[in-house]
């Protein structure tokens, strides 16, 4: 899957951290059993705010995370709070690299409160989860997946990802496993 | 599993990377162009399954480009992308053929399910097609039976008619096998996936039960109508109407058929509401039309109507030529129906055939053929077989 001595990090951009943070490395490696640590990265976010968007670009973001992955890490996910789009999308939840080093979370459209509903942290959680593992299943070259259930299965809206499960289908799983390095 | 392929066409760089981005994390094979001119060129070493075209660029625009690729290929899936919400735009690209059109930026999930339906179309319009040309393969060819040159030239003129939409006259004597040329020209024509109804006008029902056996009915408009029946023309929409003895319809009659005919509008038998309906028409005759037209027995406007193309088939008497292939052919026909041995004729029972006269032609033939595979005790047709071996061979 990745070399064996390398890490995957989690990147709390300007030490921003969910609820439950700690749990996601644990919860992360039942589907990818790999050595996985964190760290905080500085960001200067508004380098890449748009003012009539009122939303952060994403690539830019990403590109910056990936710069800052340590010598002993595979792979990078960035986790912010900010809202985050691409300039042909309305928005996104996450963005990554397509079997590439990074990928880029946000939650700011995975609270509840964004959809006017009672604050949620354990929801909360649960789609922070879902949506790293999506995220860092692009890394691995992994695809969207036709199977609702499954984590790599697509999500326009935050239904779709409380719907899905936090793992992959057998065929991603596999996929996954035998990714290249 | 077969990667669907895309092509995203735009000038700016951001929209094609994201757009790439996004299009290869849902599994497509992705190519991208900068401008209209670079996506024609690749349109030409294509094909692909989507095409994302964006309306305003330099050089090229989308519409324009949207033109040049249904010229390459009219099947082509093409979805317009811009930045301006223009009503005028949209529907000029819709007009042109467009799948669907679609603002920037894009909710995600509109991109996801505007790309899901665009394949899903596509992939039911592969399928129809596939479809067609199979059931092309399974249908039975009609074919005309005959050499002679009366025949030949039938044959010719059912290969001009067939592929024109326009109507068809068909004369011959009682026998002559003019339904049978009806369906030959169905077969070929463009409707052949579409109905083939026959209508029997019959001297012997009265003209109310013919006009709802033509038009249909509602409910209580006849006698024991006891729920909305359609008529022939309506189970003909798409296809072909085929009228046999058309010289038989009354005054009344051919004059309602001219209006169905001109506002290609008729109403069921107690009907409020007009029905729409389109059908390529072919009439069948015995008679001589331009005399009843001159006896004033059939209105010259419906003759002009049916007479768009004309084909006359001689009686069998007059290509005697075509007697043995009929034979044979009646004679495999049947032997294949009753899953009985195909049985030879022999040279006496040739001799019979050519030397019979055929009052009732084909038809007749095809009747003494199928009757002589049934009762013939020998192991060939010989011309005891016949039933007018005593006094029509020669």
């Amino acid at each position: 899957m990745m070399a064996a001595n390398k890490k995957v990090y989690l990147a709390f951009i300007n030490d921003y951290r969910p609820p439950f943070w700690e749990n996601l490395e644990k919860d992360l490696s039942h589907s990818l059993p790999l050595p996985f640590s964190h760290l905080t990265v500085e960001s200067g976010l508004n380098l890449f705010y748009s003012g009539d968007r009122k939303q952060y670009h994403s690539t830019l973001i990403l590109s910056q995370i990936i710069n800052q992955l340590p010598e002993d890490g595979g792979k990078i996910v960035g986790i912010t709070d900010v809202d985050i789009y691409i300039p042909i999308l309305t928005f996104l939840f996450g963005e990554a690299q397509l079997l590439g080093r990074g990928a880029l979370v946000s939650t700011h459209r995975l609270h509840n409160e964004f959809y006017g509903l009672p604050r949620d942290d354990t929801l909360l959680y649960r789609r922070t989860l879902k949506e790293i593992l999506h995220e860092l299943g692009h890394t691995f070259g992994l695809v969207h997946c036709q199977n609702y259930m499954c984590a790599m299965t697509s999500s326009s809206y935050v239904e779709g990802i409380d719907l899905k499960k936090a793992k992959f289908c057998r065929p991603c799983q596999a996929k996954a496993e035998a990714a290249p390095a | 599993m077969k990667k669907n392929k895309i092509l995203i066409v735009d000038d700016e760089l951001s929209v094609r990377t994201s757009l790439e981005m996004w299009f290869l994390e849902d599994g497509f094979c992705v190519e991208t162009a900068a401008s209209g001119e670079e996506g024609l060129n690749k349109m030409h070493a294509g094909p692909y399954d989507i095409l994302l075209l964006d309306i305003k660029m330099p050089g090229m625009d989308g519409i324009t480009l949207q033109k040049k690729i249904k010229e390459i290929d009219d099947r082509a899936v093409v979805i317009i992308m811009t930045a301006y919400a223009a009503v005028d735009t949209a529907v000029e690209a819709l007009k042109l053929g467009a799948f669907d059109y679609i603002s920037k930026p894009f909710e995600p999930e509109d991109l996801s399910r505007l790309v899901f339906n665009a394949l899903k179309q596509k992939e039911l319009a592969d399928e129809n097609m596939q479809l067609k040309e199979q059931m092309s393969e399974l249908m039975e060819v009609e074919e005309i039976i005959g050499v002679s040159s009366g025949i030949n030239k039938i044959k010719e003129m059912v290969g001009s008619v067939a592929k024109i939409d326009s109507s068809v006259l068909i004369r011959g004597e009682g026998g002559t096998g003019k339904e049978h040329i009806a369906r030959v020209i169905h077969h070929q024509s463009n409707r052949r996936y579409s109905p083939f109804v026959i209508f029997n006008n019959s001297c012997a029902i009265p003209e109310s039960l013919l006009e709802s056996e033509l038009y249909g009915h509602e409910k209580g408009a006849i006698k024991n109508a006891q729920c909305r029946r359609k008529g022939k023309i309506e189970l003909a929409n798409g296809g072909i109407l085929a009228i046999a003895d058309i010289d038989a319809f009354t005054l009344q009659m051919q004059g309602d058929l001219i209006r169905v005919l001109e506002s290609k509008k008729f109403m069921r038998l107690g009907g409020r509401e007009e029905v729409e309906v389109d059908f390529r028409l072919i009439c069948m005759t015995k008679k001589d039309l331009e005399k009843l037209v001159k006896k004033e027995q059939f209105r010259e406007d419906l003759y002009y109507w049916i007479n768009v193309c004309s084909i006359f088939i001689p009686p069998l008497r007059e290509r005697s030529e075509d007697i043995l292939p009929l034979a044979r052919h009646f004679i495999t026909k049947f032997s294949r129906k009753f899953g009985i041995q195909e049985k030879r004729l022999h040279p006496e029972a040739e001799k019979c055939l050519l030397g019979y006269s055929w009052p009732g032609n084909v038809l007749e033939l095809e009747n003494v053929i199928e009757r002589a595979q049934v009762i013939g005790k020998e192991s060939e047709i010989i011309h005891k077989d016949f039933p007018f071996h005593h006094d029509g061979c020669k």
